[in-house]
């Protein structure tokens, strides 16, 4: 599926530039990822933990970052392994223009699955990639913004589905879900 | 008073009554002291080189006793295919090598790559979630059309290209049709799509393989309908086992609609593994599995022509279809679209020239092979179809065109290479005019009309070639077997019988119809009579059941076995009486002696056969036990015309059948009852076909249609009652049963009935649309209706 869209940020592109090179805060944008480690010059290695419909799967894999413009584009790809649910691949061409003081951020999605995910999902896997690019991309905005509301604010705990093992971060996740 | 038992008789199916009551032994009921469970990792690419295959974290799960991958499998041999095609040039086909797991490549979603055999199957499925292979993708051939392009990715490096052969045939013919065509008053031209099916049968295929290295003797219990040709196939070609040293039993199978008659890699895999591991091994497929390892159905691109001269007579046709082989060849694959497809273009009709062009291209996708009707659904929606879209292009009657040109005279000879023996193809279609009510069909046009939906009508004839089939004659096409039949007919003491056919039930009521035709013969009750059948220790060497193929073929060899009896038991009748052989007469269970008041009772002459202290031993042996094989003279003509009522809702496009009528000549019928069924079913899975079901790949090769969450089978709702009939009989003139067979029909003939049927809808409903690709779904309909 492919999809495009964009993000107002409320910081300098500098700044958004920054964040996307950061395995801590893609670690905690990238919805369900429980491990971000590695550097933009040698990609990163990811474990994230998502459910597509009926299937649930903990996906390995790596990410890499080409065509580095700073701090204007890049274009990020990565693939990740499920097992038996199969797996999941994609990319994203990214564009930062300031903007009023702060940032759009562009970003031209395609994602791919295959074997389980493919046979039972396929139906709703536009819809769920959708999903996950919004949420990636609302986390990112938040992440880099500064959250606007209280750190420890009580929420209920997050569904099943995000498979977060940190309480702490499973509350901030389930919350976006919610929201 | 309609009969209670014997031939043209309906009793209950006996079989029924522990499928009813769950106490059916089906494959996955049979659990061996020891036995081992095997989990296949199967790729999820369509298409990669295997880099190799980590299995190391995997065998040292808990549970695991062995990994297997494709290197396992090293001087194994190939699953076979069983037919082989010539091309139009003369050249045969191109055949891959087809490893039981993957060895090197890939080559579609569903491909075993590797095999976890574990202690309980929980354990082998997480070990072979440990299991890495190291897959690197390479571009997935889809689409058919690309697939033969130059250039294109080849599926098998091996092979010159993914074109497996370019058949046409008649090939003489060719350049007549071209100038015929030329020619022509008006040709009709129409590009359709067969669409890509799955089976689904209710089980799914399972597979317990047992070795006893005491005696040397494999055992494979398997969900076959076929069993002896697994065991030609598999101990002859793939694991080089003699057949006396393996005996494969199919046992209760449920269903199998043609795919479960190829031998598939799990069933060697688990012969195989349970001798290198010394204990038994199990495979039960999921459903997942099914959806990517049965062999798919039907998946043709066809453009027909027919060429009609001025007073609207056929005079050519000529097809061009390109028929996915998948990615490897399956069992029967070859023999499809091509003898099963192109000897039925003439159908009903007495077209003079026709020529068929048929391009097979292996893909990457799960093999596509037979699945009910298998090339004979195909043929018939192309010509049934194109014979609609002329009539309305032609603005006369689609009843008239086609009554105009029936064939009438038999036996004739079409220009495709089959001789109908009998047929009135005048008298179905005239009985579907009074049981479809065609008269009343404007009445309720109107009523549909006042509702605000579109009702539509659509007819079509058929004709399908089954009872499959003269070995002499398919060994020339390219059959690498024979497909005659056997019966062996055993009868005890007590005078009960115990029949062995080569043919297999899963789910036709053979226990019933065959019970029916030996008591019917011999004069006794039918539960006088046990079919025993799905054992390769137990029934003489067959062929199995498909192609509508099992009374008109197995049922014949059981008349045949049958026959022998009566007349050895004449004789020990006659010496038991003192009575010439030729006086003597069999008529309900009794020997008479023609003429006189003597007589004896057939549980007299079976204990005299099995008790010979007063028997003519100087003559005959002892004992009553008699086998027969045989093999068919010539194919068989089932027949008929079906009617389709539809109604379209103008706004979303949806359909629903409101009427569907099958006015079918199977020739004689044993069993009206199983012969309904059997219609019931195949219509039923027709109008899936036509209205529901498709097998989807995306660009990537991945299988996107496979849970039924996204294949729609048809359910009770999707279809109307049906109103069927088989009164017209024109009985087969070369089996002693005079019967055609009946398990196809419905599959074969409804398809083009409800697409002409809301084509017509659509027409009324003043939307000119002449064509709509199966399924008819709501999305495509409504996208239709607005392009028109």
């Amino acid at each position: 599926m492919k999809m495009t869209d964009s993000q107002t940020i409320d910081a300098p592109p500098d700044r958004v530039w920054a964040a996307l090179l950061d395995p801590e805060t893609l670690k905690a944008c990238v919805p369900g990822c429980q491990e971000m480690s590695g550097s933009p010059e040698d990609g990163f290695e990811a474990v994230v933990v998502q459910k597509v419909g009926p299937v649930k799967a903990t996906f390995k894999g790596g990410v890499t970052l080409e065509d580095m413009v700073e701090p204007a584009s890049l274009t990020i790809s990565g693939e990740g392994k499920g097992g038996a649910a199969g797996f999941a691949k994609g990319g994203a061409d990214v564009r930062l223009e300031p903007a009023d003081g702060g940032t759009e951020l562009h970003y031209d999605v395609e994602a791919k699955v295959g074997g389980k995910l493919a046979q039972l999902g396929s139906r709703i896997i536009d819809g769920f990639a959708k999903k996950m690019a919004d949420q990636f991309f609302t986390n990112f905005k938040e992440a880099v913004e500064g959250p606007k509301t209280a750190a420890n604010e009580a929420v209920p705990e997050a569904e099943d589905a995000e498979g977060e093992t940190d309480s702490e971060k499973k509350g901030w996740l389930g919350r976006l879900v919610k929201s | 008073m309609p009969k209670d038992s014997g031939i043209g008789a309906s009793p209950k199916r006996r079989e029924d009554v522990r499928f009813l009551t769950g106490r059916g032994q089906y494959t996955d009921d049979i659990n061996i002291n020891g036995q081992l469970y095997v989990h296949f990792l199967r790729s999820d690419m369509a298409h990669a080189t295997i880099n190799g295959i980590d299995t190391s974290e995997a065998e040292g799960m808990p549970g695991v006793v062995r990994v297997f991958t494709g290197a396992d499998f090293e001087g194994v041999g190939s699953i076979p295919c069983g037919w082989q095609v010539t091309d139009r040039h003369g050249e045969p086909m191109q055949e891959p090598a087809h490893p039981v797991l993957a060895q090197g490549k890939v080559r579609h979603v569903g491909d075993p790559i590797a095999a976890v055999v574990a202690e309980t199957y929980a354990q082998a499925r997480d070990a072979a979630e440990a299991l890495v292979p190291d897959l690197e993708e390479l571009p997935a051939v889809i689409d058919m059309k690309d697939a033969v392009k130059d250039g294109t990715t080849k599926v098998h490096d091996d092979l010159t290209s993914n074109l497996c052969y370019d058949w046409g045939f008649v090939e003489e013919n060719r350049d007549a049709v071209a100038k015929a065509m030329d020619e022509a008053a008006h040709v009709t031209t129409l590009e359709l799509v067969n669409n890509r099916l799955v089976a689904n049968p209710m089980e799914p295929r399972v597979a317990v393989g047992d070795y006893n290295p005491g005696t040397d003797d494999h055992t494979l219990y398997t969900t076959s309908q076929n069993p002896h040709v697994i065991r030609l196939l598999m101990g002859a070609f793939v694991l080089g086992i003699p057949e006396h040293k393996l005996r494969v039993v199919a046992p209760d199978v449920g269903g199998g609609f043609g795919t479960k008659i190829f031998h598939y890699a799990e069933e060697a895999f688990v012969t195989f593994a349970a001798k290198q591991i010394g204990r038994p091994v199990k495979w039960t497929a999921s459903r997942s599995e099914a959806f990517m390892s049965d062999a798919h159905g039907r998946d043709h691109v066809t453009k027909i022509e027919l060429a009609l001269d001025a007073e609207n007579n056929f005079t050519a046709i000529r097809t061009e279809t390109y028929a996915n082989m998948g990615a490897y060849l399956s069992t029967f694959a070859p023999s499809v679209p091509t003898w099963l497809h192109g000897t039925l273009m003439a159908g009903n009709y007495k077209t003079p020239l026709i020529y068929v062009n048929v391009k097979a291209v292996f893909t990457n996708t799960v093999p596509v092979d037979a699945y009910r009707g298998a090339g004979r659904p195909e043929a018939t929606f192309q010509l049934e179809r194109v014979i609609d879209k002329a009539a309305r292009e032609l603005g006369v009657d689609p009843l008239a065109l086609r009554r105009q040109n029936f064939i009438t005279e038999f036996p004739y000879a079409t220009p495709v290479a089959v001789e109908y023996d009998t047929g009135d193809y005048e008298a179905t279609l005239s009985k579907l005019e009074e049981i479809a009510d065609i008269s009343g069909f404007e009445a309720r046009r109107r009523e549909s009309e006042a509702k605000g939906k579109w009702r539509g009508l659509g007819m079509n004839c058929y004709i399908e070639a089954c009872g499959i089939a003269p070995s002499a004659l398919v060994g020339q096409l390219g059959a690498r077997a024979g497909l005659y039949e056997s019966a062996t007919v055993r009868v005890n003491a007590t005078g009960g019988l115990s029949v062995m056919t080569g043919s297999h039930s899963h789910g036709q009521g053979h226990e019933t119809s065959f019970a029916q035709v030996v008591a019917d013969m011999i004069g006794i009750d039918d539960g006088m009579v046990e079919i025993v059948h799905g054992d390769t220790s137990k029934v003489p060497m067959g062929m199995g059941t498909y192609g509508s193929r099992s009374l008109a073929v197995g049922g014949s060899a059981i008349v045949r076995a049958t026959e022998k009896i009566i007349a050895k038991a004449k004789k020990i009748a006659a010496h038991l009486m003192e009575a010439s052989e030729g006086d003597i007469e069999l008529k309900d269970g009794q020997f008479t002696v023609a003429g006189t008041d003597k007589s004896v009772a057939w549980g007299d002459v079976t204990l005299a056969a099995y008790v010979p202290h007063n028997y003519p031993l100087e003559e005959i042996e002892p004992g009553l036990e008699e086998t027969a094989f045989y093999d068919p003279a010539n194919f068989t003509y089932p027949s008929g015309a079906y009617a389709c009522e539809v109604e379209v809702d103008p706004e979303t496009g949806h359909v629903t059948i409101e009427r569907f009528a099958a006015a079918d000549d199977f020739g004689n019928v044993v069993n009206p009852m199983i012969v309904e069924g059997q219609v019931h079913g195949g219509l039923a899975q027709g109008i899936g076909q036509a209205l529901l079901e498709n097998c989807s790949y995306d660009e990537d090769g991945q299988l996107i249609s496979a849970s039924y969450m996204d294949y729609a089978m048809p359910r009770a709702d999707d279809v109307p009652m049906f109103d069927v009939d088989h009164s017209c009989q024109t009985p087969c003139t070369h089996n002693p049963l005079g019967v055609k067979g009946c398990g196809e029909a419905g599959a074969i003939g409804s398809p083009p009935a409800v697409v002409n049927a809301v084509i017509d809808a659509l027409q009324s409903g003043g939307k000119n649309v002449m064509h709509i690709d199966m399924p008819l779904s709501p999305n495509r309909v409504w996208a239709a209706m607005q392009g028109a």
